[in-house]
């Protein structure tokens, strides 16, 4: 705007027609090159920017030169136009292309001088985690509720009834001694924290009809005195399924299909008969684990079996139209032998560096 | 249970050649843990040799007594000479054959043996007790060969000490009694190899005579359905007992007594059957086998004096005078706590010559109360308790009789005293295809008759016979062919037909079940409570707090330390009866006890900064509960009985709680870090309504005044105008009783006490620009800021779309008691441009609403 004014009142100017000397060619060639010369000098656009009224301005000699030409006769005005012109045009290009070269230089400068180290660690926020027993047990039960189990949950103070009664272990039976039991005070309150979570079973039989198909992840209890493999304070996931006409073989094939799912493709289980007083005929399961730390290896996992009719009746079932099966974990021990956890201290008692290890993905 | 294979090959006929491998697996395939299976030929490597001591010479003046032995090993040690060898025991005498290890040989635990200089002799060897060759724990002294050893000095010792045996010990499940003898496990075995079985059970044993062997009274037969006895007289007192027999009851973790008391606990491994060695002479009349009189008194064997209870069940001497005057005038003095342990006053001693030998048959329901009760899991408890066949006491006393006249003289008393009030096994209905129908296996009629019989089941079978026997349990519909099966007398856990159909499965083999998957039906997936604690607990590990699920059990003085008022429901804890530590017999009411512990814990490990949460479940009594009803468990409990029965327990919300200490965002190349504090717990609040789905607008957070927090710090949360929980700053008080640090925040909610999520409607969004204006309000410091926000958006009206306090200030020209609440405001309409009229008018009616409802005034913008 304001170059604009100025070119303006210096066209009313009184001018020489004699001094052409602007017009010669080699003026303007010496235009051209002071030009170039003087852009070539400039570090950055600002600089260049600076340069420009000096040599494409109103005052620029290109620009003087051009404002003669009107005095020239007629026959050399179209020789000395194209002249300026010429002159002037390879002043914008040489202005330009010096431009081009300075933004992109002055734009990688200015790439280089942003670096930054990004291999500075990203520990703003600080890591939470969840309870490696907490993630296995999901996963457990995820895998079941995908095959079309729901989750049955229960008291973890529990009656005896349900905790063993109704499991068909009575009360004189040797198998409820071994259970080391914790005692609701007063001593025959009838309550006790539950021993596993098998009461759960009782629980849904009583509450849902068949068919069922149940999966009852939780907390339980045993008075072992905290060392490297016991804890007082454990975790199980047990498994019922009651319907007609289960066998012992949809047990198996419920835990092969689970224990791939769990330990690769390679794994299965292999039944040893055993005693529980809530199933007949009753099974520990062992795993074959091929990642186990030391090698792949049989792992004792689980007992297991088919529910014993006289649970189905405790429970108002009709054993002559219904057969099931259960099945139980102890979801510690799993995370034990699968991360290879050596001592069971490190999942009770809450080490943040033992959880964080496993971070709180999936 | 521990037992040499070469006493099992007695009665079943094992391959010669049978691996430790196989023995184990065969085990396992029939349900029998095996703890461990050595061969002990390996355990004792070079030459370990029978010794006759020929020479001691007594050495002095060190700590304790030292022998230097020259022993005659024959050719072993190649010269032929004596070998000097030091011994440290006093157990034996010249002309003692012992067992010596030579130098080269190694002894269990990689002790090898060189030739040695010690307490200034050399000595070439040792001679060595039952505890070095590892076949026991006796150290009392070495091994002294018994005179009726045919084994001369030289000869190998390993077969002359059980060291060419194979011992395995094994973990029997409760239910299979008949399996704590070397009978059971040789019929396992006989199962597992198809080989046949001597069953030493049903050896033929004389039948009880008219004439009682002793005078006996069962008065309880309910307790006692069984009782025989025999006598045996002149024996030998100083007959000792048989060197193989020592060494078999060694293997099995008994120690040898005395010749009559062996052989009972023989007996007892062999065929499973408990039997008591009474010393006839310290009797003094007929016994009496009785339940006890409460208060009565008997000192055990183990030199224990207790005192019995109405339930227990006690032999007594019906010859001695009874001090308690209500046991009757002829209840005789209680000699033995039946089928649990013997008396003092009667049992054999050193100079005992006449044997009475007992073998009955016991209640396993009051054995195993007596048992509990007194704390005295014997041997002969443990196999009472399991089951003991009924049929066996008079081929115990038999093979006992036999055995003490065999090795310690004397004369089998012609009388063989044998009260028999058992009644025989109950038949069970088995329809032939319930094996089949179970386990998913085709196990043909015969089949399951031909396992059944080897178990030792009588199977009579066919539809004829159920024809005859209509009434039977657990008929198969359809006309199926079923069997009755009666399980044999050592078989008591042989009631039902699931029982007979493990019994097949079991012998047929559980790798022979196929992989079957059943066809579940759809489910509903997880409930909404469940997939809410998902969310909570992956929310909070987001946030960076670590999970921990700590153990439940408190102090009772927790509640003190966390200044709970007097009457504040969590003082009301549930009590252990046994609870593991004395110190923490209380469930938590509160998951800020424990979670402060594991707090504690991680500082003294070295950790500072600390974020913890936990989700788990608290328990409060019920008052006045009382117990549950009675239920039985032959059919249903009906829904009232047990809705009842669970109205007693405690009620035992889910809650969640998060701890923090020290830095909640750290120091690093960034900048400064930020304390935790009871802003971040009231955060971690609402962060935890929020992820449990609830609107924002249906949270209130109050200032309240609740242990165990700081009073001035302490937030309560609310939904729907129902408290569900409290954050904040913990009292100082608390911090310091606990010995936390300094400005230790927490914050916990009870996760059940939250309502369902609400399903959200969507929002209108308006593509209009929205109108952005600041007020800063200038209120007293003591109005919340929350409803200096709500009376803002309540006065703002509808076009209104956010509200954000941006900053708080206090300065003296605000006044005292004065503070400045600046907010961004943005108004927005869903269908048009804002002019500048509305939204200032929009602003102006909000500070309005506080202005009237607080004393607001605005701040110059």
């Amino acid at each position: 705007m304001r170059e604009c004014l100025y070119a303006m009142s210096y066209r009313n100017d009184p001018y020489d027609p004699k001094q052409v000397a602007l017009l010669d060619p080699a003026a303007l060639a010496e235009a051209v090159a002071t030009a170039e010369v003087a852009f070539a000098a400039a570090a950055n656009p600002d600089e260049l920017t600076a340069l420009r009224p000096a040599h494409l301005g109103d005052r620029a000699p290109a620009s003087l030169a051009r404002r003669e030409i009107g005095a020239l006769p007629p026959a050399a005005k179209a020789d000395a136009g194209k002249r300026v012109n010429e002159a002037r045009r390879s002043i914008e290009s040489a202005y330009a292309a010096r431009a081009q070269v300075l933004e992109r230089e002055q734009a990688e400068r200015m790439l280089v001088e942003e670096r930054v180290d990004v291999t500075l660690p990203s520990d703003r926020r600080p890591a939470g985690a969840r309870h490696p027993v907490s993630t296995l047990m999901e996963q457990i039960t995820d895998f079941f509720v995908g095959m079309g189990y729901e989750v049955a949950e229960g008291p973890e103070v529990e009656l005896e009834w349900t905790n063993f009664d109704a499991l068909n272990i009575l009360p004189d039976h040797p198998a409820r001694g071994l259970m080391d039991t914790f005692h609701v005070a007063p001593e025959h309150s009838g309550m006790v924290l539950r021993t596993h979570t098998s009461p759960v079973q009782a629980r849904t039989m009583l509450t849902r009809t068949p068919p069922i198909y149940v999966i009852c992840p939780g907390r339980v209890y045993r008075t072992d005195e905290l060392d490297a493999t016991h804890a007082p304070v454990f975790h199980q996931v047990e498994g019922l399924v009651v319907d007609r006409g289960i066998t012992m073989a949809h047990l198996r094939g419920t835990l092969d299909h689970f224990a791939r799912a769990m330990f690769g493709p390679q794994a299965r289980t292999r039944f040893r008969p055993h005693y529980f007083p809530f199933t007949e005929p009753s099974a520990e399961f062992d795993v074959w684990f091929p990642e186990h730390r030391r090698g792949a290896q049989w792992v004792e996992w689980g007992g297991c079996g088919m529910v014993n009719p006289r649970v189905l009746r405790a429970c108002g079932i009709d054993p002559e139209v219904y057969s099931g099966f259960a099945f139980g974990m102890g979801i510690d021990r799993t995370v034990m032998f699968r991360h290879g956890v050596s001592d069971m201290r490190d999942l009770v008692e809450g080490d943040v560096r033992f959880a964080r290890a496993f971070g709180y993905g999936a | 249970m521990r037992v040499s294979v070469s006493w099992l090959r007695e009665y079943v006929d094992l391959p010669a050649h049978l691996t430790p491998a196989d023995l184990e697996q065969s085990l396992v395939g029939l349900g029998i843990e095996v703890e461990s299976v050595v061969d002990l030929a390996g355990t004792v490597t070079g030459p370990l040799v029978v010794g006759e001591v020929r020479e001691i010479e007594e050495l002095t003046g060190f700590k304790k007594p030292i022998r230097f032995c020259r022993v005659d090993v024959g050719d072993a040690n190649g010269t032929g000479e004596l070998q000097e060898i030091v011994c440290g025991a006093r157990n034996f005498a010249v002309g003692d054959r012992v067992v010596v290890i030579l130098p080269g040989g190694v002894l269990p635990g990689d002790f090898a043996i060189g030739a040695r200089r010690t307490y200034g002799r050399n000595s070439k060897g040792m001679i060595c007790s039952v505890k070095e060759l590892g076949l026991g724990d006796d150290h009392a002294g070495i091994i002294v060969l018994p005179d009726s050893s045919p084994a001369k000095p030289g000869d190998d010792a390993r077969p002359v000490v059980g060291l060419d045996d194979v011992v395995v010990e094994v973990e029997l499940t409760p239910d299979r009694g008949y399996q704590m003898s070397v009978r059971g496990i040789a019929r396992e075995l006989s199962h597992a190899f198809g080989v046949p079985f001597r069953d030493p059970g049903i050896a033929s044993a004389p039948a009880g005579t008219e004439a009682p062997a002793y005078p006996v009274e069962v008065r309880d037969p309910v307790g006692c359905d069984r009782f025989a006895a025999r006598m045996v007289r002149g024996v030998n007192p100083a007959a000792p007992s048989p060197a193989w027999m020592v060494q078999r009851l060694t293997t099995a973790g008994i120690r040898s007594l005395s010749l009559p008391v062996d052989i009972t606990n023989y007996v007892m491994l062999e065929l499973g059957q408990p039997m008591h060695a009474f010393d006839a002479d310290r009797i003094t009349g007929p016994l009496v086998v009785r339940r006890a009189v409460a208060g009565e008194r008997l000192t055990t064997l183990d030199g224990v004096a207790r005192t019995l209870v109405a339930e227990d069940m006690v032999i007594s001497d019906a010859g001695l005078p009874n001090p308690i005057s209500a046991a009757g005038a002829d209840a005789g003095v209680p000699i033995s706590l039946a089928a649990v342990m013997g008396g003092e006053s009667s049992e054999v001693v050193a100079e005992t010559g006449n044997v009475l030998f007992e073998a009955a048959h016991w209640d396993p329901v009051m054995v195993g109360r007596t048992a509990r009760r007194h704390r005295l899991f014997s041997a002969a408890a443990k196999r009472w308790e399991r089951g003991v066949d009924p049929a066996l006491p008079l081929v115990a006393v038999d093979r006992a009789v036999r055995l003490l006249v065999e090795h310690g003289g004397g004369a089998a008393g012609a009388e063989i005293l044998d009260i028999d009030q058992v009644s025989a096994p109950t038949p069970v209905v088995l329809p032939a295809d319930l094996p089949s129908r179970r386990v998913g296996v085709t196990y043909s009629p015969e089949r399951v008759a031909a396992l059944l019989t080897e178990v030792g089941c009588t199977v009579v079978g066919g539809p004829d016979r159920l024809a005859a026997d209509p009434g039977a349990v657990g008929v198969a519909a359809g006309g199926a062919v079923s069997f009755l099966v009666t399980p044999p007398t050592w078989r008591p856990d042989l009631t039902d037909p699931a029982d007979l159909v493990e019994e097949v499965v079991r012998l047929d083999g559980y790798d022979r079940v196929p992989a079957v998957l059943p066809a579940a039906p759809v489910g509903r997936g997880l409930t909404w409570q469940q997939r809410r604690r998902r969310a909570v607990a992956r929310m909070l590990a987001d946030q960076g707090y670590v999970e921990v699920l700590s153990a439940p059990f408190v102090a009772v003085e927790l509640a003190d330390q966390l200044g709970l008022p007097a009457d504040d429901a969590r003082r009301r804890a549930v009590r252990l009866a046994n609870p593991l530590s004395e110190e923490e017999p209380a469930l938590r009411t509160t998951l800020l006890g424990p979670l402060l512990g594991v707090l504690r814990r991680n500082l003294g490990r070295g950790q500072r900064d600390l974020a913890l949460y936990e989700i788990g479940t608290v328990f409060h009594p019920r008052a006045e509960a009382g117990s549950p009803p009675a239920m039985g468990v032959e059919h249903r409990p009906s829904d009232a009985e047990f809705a009842a029965a669970d109205a007693v327990l405690p009620e035992q919300p889910r809650h969640v709680a998060v701890v923090l200490a020290g830095e909640v965002e750290p120091g690093g190349w960034w900048g400064e870090g930020r304390p935790a504090g009871w802003a971040d717990a009231v955060e971690a609040a609402r962060s935890v309504l929020a992820a449990a789905g609830i609107p924002a607008d249906r949270v209130a957070v109050r200032a309240v005044e609740h242990a165990p927090w700081h009073p001035g710090r302490c937030a309560q949360l609310v939904v729907d105008g129902v408290a569900v929980g409290y954050a904040g700053e913990l009292h100082p008080a608390v911090i310091a009783g606990l010995e936390l640090p300094r400005r230790t925040a927490a914050m916990e909610l009870d996760l059940d006490a939250v309502p369902a999520a609400p399903v959200r409607q969507a929002p209108v969004l308006s593509s209009f620009p929205p109108a952005l204006i600041d007020v800063a309000l200038v209120v007293d410091v003591d109005v919340p800021v929350a409803e200096v926000q709500g009376a803002l958006v309540a006065g703002a009206g509808a076009l209104l779309e956010s509200v954000r306090l941006f900053d708080v200030y206090v300065g003296e020209q605000l006044g005292a008691g004065r503070r400045s609440l600046a907010y961004k405001l943005t108004f927005r309409a869903p269908d048009r441009t804002l002019t500048v009229e509305e939204a200032v008018a929009a602003r102006d009616a909000a500070v309005a609403c506080v202005a009237e409802r607080f004393g607001a005034t605005l701040r110059g913008v």
